[in-house]
């Protein structure tokens, strides 16, 4: 029964949470085209207020006026490229999540690179030692009077055992 | 011994990079206005309303550009600091009221006509001023955020520091504080000033 209840409850919120954002969206459905571009670029950058949400996700004030200007400018029928320029201009490349490649990024982009192949050298370096060291070789006559003597076994005795 | 040395030096390299990277704050993200010329606007004076003030006005001089909103919590924290600047008087002290009415949570501004709005924004920042004090040789009113945007304000307070030939010398993100002033602003403008 609760369930059944907490069902309901559910679909309703969903519905009720489903009429907000559409009621919000209604009037600028009507340029589909533009949305779809804003989306795109939206998605490529940071929300400067919340900095782990995209523009395209964020509920931040800044990221609704950001989006506007966006609008705007796609409006005036400038380019990706010009749009994403007037982003970078104002807020620096931090705001793309794909940050261009130049000398101050050159550690953010390979780092990552630079660290696995130094692990793997390091890896490498390790397993080659290991296995010298376990190098097979038979033991000499010595040695082997030794064993014998530690396990207390000899040709004779084996029989028994 | 060589054994461990290894382990221990990239160890250390570890606790000095998160000791660096952990007391940065990623809040400050360098600015890319920072050497550029500052952003021309033409906004509203509050102070007569009907006058408008531009950036070129201030040509010849080194100024300070401030971004306030008597909603923002920091710009109280800052306010003193300020009140405090402008008696010394070392420079013109410029606020750009940012998002005074939308800004605010509180306040659905799609409802307000815009004349309703700026009516509203010029109440709500002379009050502000008028109680917690004005360290502003003058005010303009961003109403809708757009000459923000060309600043790139994404938090209140922001400062910005600008010299006689318009450029942005300095910008910096949260309340200023005393010590601030003192080891980095006041010298840098006590230098663009010769």
């Amino acid at each position: 029964m609760n369930r059944v209840l907490v069902f309901f409850l559910l679909i309703l919120a969903l519905l009720g949470g489903g009429r907000l954002s559409a009621g919000e969206a209604a009037p600028r459905a009507a340029d589909e085209a533009t949305e779809k571009r804003l989306a795109a670029i939206a998605s490529e950058l940071r929300c400067l207020v919340c900095q782990n949400e995209s523009l395209a996700g964020s509920n931040a004030e800044l990221a609704g006026d950001l989006r506007r200007e966006i609008r705007a400018l796609i409006k005036d029928g400038k380019s990706d490229s010009e749009i994403m320029a007037f982003m970078v201009e104002r807020y620096g490349d931090f705001v793309r999540y794909r940050p261009p490649l130049k000398a101050t990024t050159l550690l953010l982009w390979f780092g990552p690179a630079l660290l696995c192949a130094i692990g793997l050298a390091a890896l490498l370096r390790y397993l080659r030692r290991r296995s010298r060291a376990i190098e097979d070789r038979p033991l000499s006559a010595e040695e082997q009077r030794r064993v014998e003597a530690l396990l207390g076994t000899t040709d004779s005795s084996e029989g028994k055992s | 011994m060589n054994r461990f040395l290894w382990p221990l030096i990239g160890f250390l390299v570890l606790v000095a990079l998160l000791a660096v990277g952990l007391n940065l704050n990623p809040r400050e993200v360098p600015s890319p206005l920072v050497g550029k010329p500052a952003p021309a606007f033409s906004l509203a004076r509050l102070d007569a309303p009907e006058q408008s003030f531009s950036p070129q006005e201030m040509r010849g001089r080194v100024w300070l550009l401030n971004v306030w909103a008597s909603w923002c919590v920091s710009c109280r924290q800052e306010h003193p600091v300020l009140v405090d600047l402008a008696r010394r008087a070392t420079v013109p002290l410029v606020g750009l009221n940012y998002k005074e009415v939308r800004g605010d949570g509180g306040i659905d501004s799609d409802k307000l006509t815009p004349a309703e709005e700026k009516k509203m924004v010029i109440a709500r920042a002379a009050g502000w001023l008028a109680k917690h004090g004005d360290p502003y040789s003058l005010s303009v009113l961003d109403i809708d955020g757009r000459v923000g945007i060309d600043y790139g304000v994404y938090g209140v307070p922001e400062t910005y520091v600008i010299d006689k030939a318009g450029i942005i010398r300095l910008k910096h993100i949260g309340p200023l504080s005393r010590e601030l002033l003192a080891s980095r602003i006041e010298p840098l403008l006590a230098e663009l000033a010769r």
